[in-house]
């Protein structure tokens, strides 16, 4: 037995309601055979093939009124017959036999100019392209002028900004470097000063400095595989999310403390009370 | 008197548009232009044209002819990848003008004492340098944060995430290396403190800091080392790895999304 898709199935049952005048949710329940099939009292609407018909028609011979409708399987058709002498028909006919309908013949039908066909579904080949394609097709436009003009724009801004802050702020330049005298608190750059604090809440000597890197880094490494939820729609990675914004907050808050808040000897002090004890901001940030 | 005037203009401006027909459907020009291009005789904004401004250009190697629409919102991508690179072609022009006048020898620290005070233009182009360095640092890092809060280090793209982390300690390397070369009290104890932590490796800690000061400690052994991976061979090697990573993004289906 075909495995016939479900929109099939009702598209099937939709024509077949509107040609009994039954509810859709009847046929559908005849088709799966879920129950008795309708008797058909009124001819159903059929599809005239011939003029000579139309004659058949306006004269309707006695035979007509015992229109008979075969049970349907799924697969089998409904068939008609205008005479009893074109009776439905057992012949197997082992030409039009699909191997998917499992013995299951459809009724033959005589195809002369008298007979009145209704449609037929005979057999349900499910669509398997040839060729598939490797996505959907998805709205895109054009990369010149849409993305090429943003990115020019902002690769004009950008450097407008970038000179009008290099015109204002002075890069520090303190005394010459002297291995001999040795500055009280001596800071990394900025972008290091988060783990500075970070490390001196151990010991490095026990601790390690690289080891701990090494593992932040190939963890950074690994989120990708970690994380395998496969949506990314942000109220359904809402853990991700979390996280990603706790490590944010801890890094900025981390960096800010090592920046401002860290004096002679890493002990804490207060920016407006002892200033900065940082030199990449001494020129231009002044809290006195 | 005064028709003449007029003559006299129109026949300027006949010449001149002559000039510039010939010269635009001159050989040379024809070469230089490839089909498509805006400079290109008969210009006309059409969808073809569109298409060949991009596949007739150097462009090609970056950029596909169409991207997705969501993609080129500036809400999305914020820019931030291309400022990344764009940051990072700043130094790289700003950075070879500040090797005309920087030795990395004993002579470093005056050389950029004489940069900022008698070289036209010496004091902009450094504070640029430094300035965009800070920048580039910090604007890797949001477009890293970008790429997470999108989940877009998922499939097919996780390799990508990779390389970028890859990138993102190539970037604090480069800063690391440059932020020594003033050769001034700011610099020596900045790296010092680094080195440092380095020496906590465990067994091979002193190796480590050995390696990398060229000495025992922070020495001009260690200014020549740094400049060389500062100019050299860590921009090389980010170049390589931003070539990648490019390449990827465009093999992985182009931008992620939409969300
Ligand atoms: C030197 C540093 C870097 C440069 C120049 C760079 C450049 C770019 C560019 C131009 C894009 C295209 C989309 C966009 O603009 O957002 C991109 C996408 C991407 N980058 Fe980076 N990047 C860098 C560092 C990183 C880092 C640190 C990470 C993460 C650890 C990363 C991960 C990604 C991923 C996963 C994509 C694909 C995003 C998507 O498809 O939406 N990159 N990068």
């Amino acid at each position: 037995m075909v495995d016939i898709p479900e929109h099939l199935l009702l598209r099937t049952a939709e024509a077949r309601a509107k040609a009994l005048g039954i509810t859709v949710e009847q046929a559908l329940a005849e088709l799966k055979g879920e129950s008795a099939p309708t008797k058909i009292e009124k001819e159903p609407e059929v599809l005239d093939v011939s003029p000579v018909e139309k004659e058949v028609k306006e004269t309707p011979p006695p035979p007509a009124a015992e229109v008979k409708e075969t049970p349907p399987p799924p697969a089998a058709a409904v068939k008609e017959a205008p005479a009893p002498a074109a009776a439905v028909k057992e012949a197997p006919a082992p030409t039009k036999t699909n191997g998917k309908t499992n013995g299951q013949i459809p009724a033959e039908v005589d195809f002369s100019p008298e007979t009145k066909v209704t449609q037929r579904l005979l057999t349900v080949v499910k669509a398997k392209p040839i060729q598939k394609p490797a996505s959907e097709p998805v709205d895109k436009v054009n990369t010149w002028p849409h993305l090429m003009l943003p990115e020019f724009i902002s690769l004009m801004a950008m450097t407008a900004f970038l000179i009008f802050i290099s015109a204002i702020l002075q890069a520090p330049l303190l005394e010459e470097a002297n291995p001999n005298i040795t500055p009280n608190p001596a800071k990394a750059p900025w972008y290091f000063l988060g783990l500075q604090e970070l490390l001196s809440y151990w010991d490095p000597q026990i601790a390690g400095v690289m080891i701990p890197l090494l593992i932040g880094v190939l963890a950074f490494m690994a989120i990708p595989y970690i994380d395998r939820n496969k949506d990314n729609k942000p109220s359904k990675r809402k853990y991700a999310i979390m996280l990603w914004t706790f490590f944010l907050a801890g890094a900025g808050t981390l960096s800010i403390i090592g920046i401002l808040f860290r004096g002679p000897g890493w002990n804490w002090t207060y920016p407006w009370i002892d200033g900065v004890w940082f030199d990449d901001l001494l020129d231009w940030v002044h809290f006195e | 008197m005064k028709n003449e005037k007029i003559k006299f203009r129109d026949r300027i401006k006949d010449i001149s548009a002559g000039l510039g027909d010939s010269l635009k459907e001159s050989t040379l020009w024809g070469s230089i232009f490839r089909p498509g291009s805006p400079f290109r005789k008969g210009y006309s904004d059409s969808p073809r044209n569109r298409s060949y401004v991009v596949m007739n250009n150097v462009l090609y190697h970056l950029h596909p002819v169409k991207v997705k629409r969501h993609g080129v919102r500036l809400s999305y991508t914020l820019c931030l990848g291309g400022l990344s690179f764009f940051t990072f072609i700043v130094l790289t022009i700003t950075g070879i003008w500040l090797m005309f006048y920087f030795r990395p020898t004993e002579m470093a620290y005056v050389d950029i004492q004489t940069l900022q005070t008698s070289i036209a233009f010496g004091s902009l182009v450094r504070n640029m340098h430094r300035w965009a360095a800070h920048i580039m640092v910090l604007v890797v890092f949001l477009h890293m944060s970008r790429v997470f809060y999108h989940g877009a280090y998922k499939a097919p793209r996780e390799f990508n995430w990779v390389i970028g982390v890859i990138l993102l300690i190539l970037t604090l390397l480069l800063s690391f290396t440059g932020y020594l070369l003033p050769w001034d009290q700011l610099a020596i104890w900045a790296v010092t403190v680094g080195g440092n932590m380095a020496g906590y490796t465990p067994v091979f800690g002193q190796q480590v800091k050995f390696a990398l000061f060229a000495g025992l400690e922070a020495t001009e052994a260690t200014l020549l080392r740094f400049y060389v991976l500062h100019v050299l061979f860590l921009p090389f090697i980010i170049v390589i790895f931003m070539a990648i990573h490019f390449w990827r993004v465009r093999k992985d289906g182009g931008i992620s999304g939409p969300l």
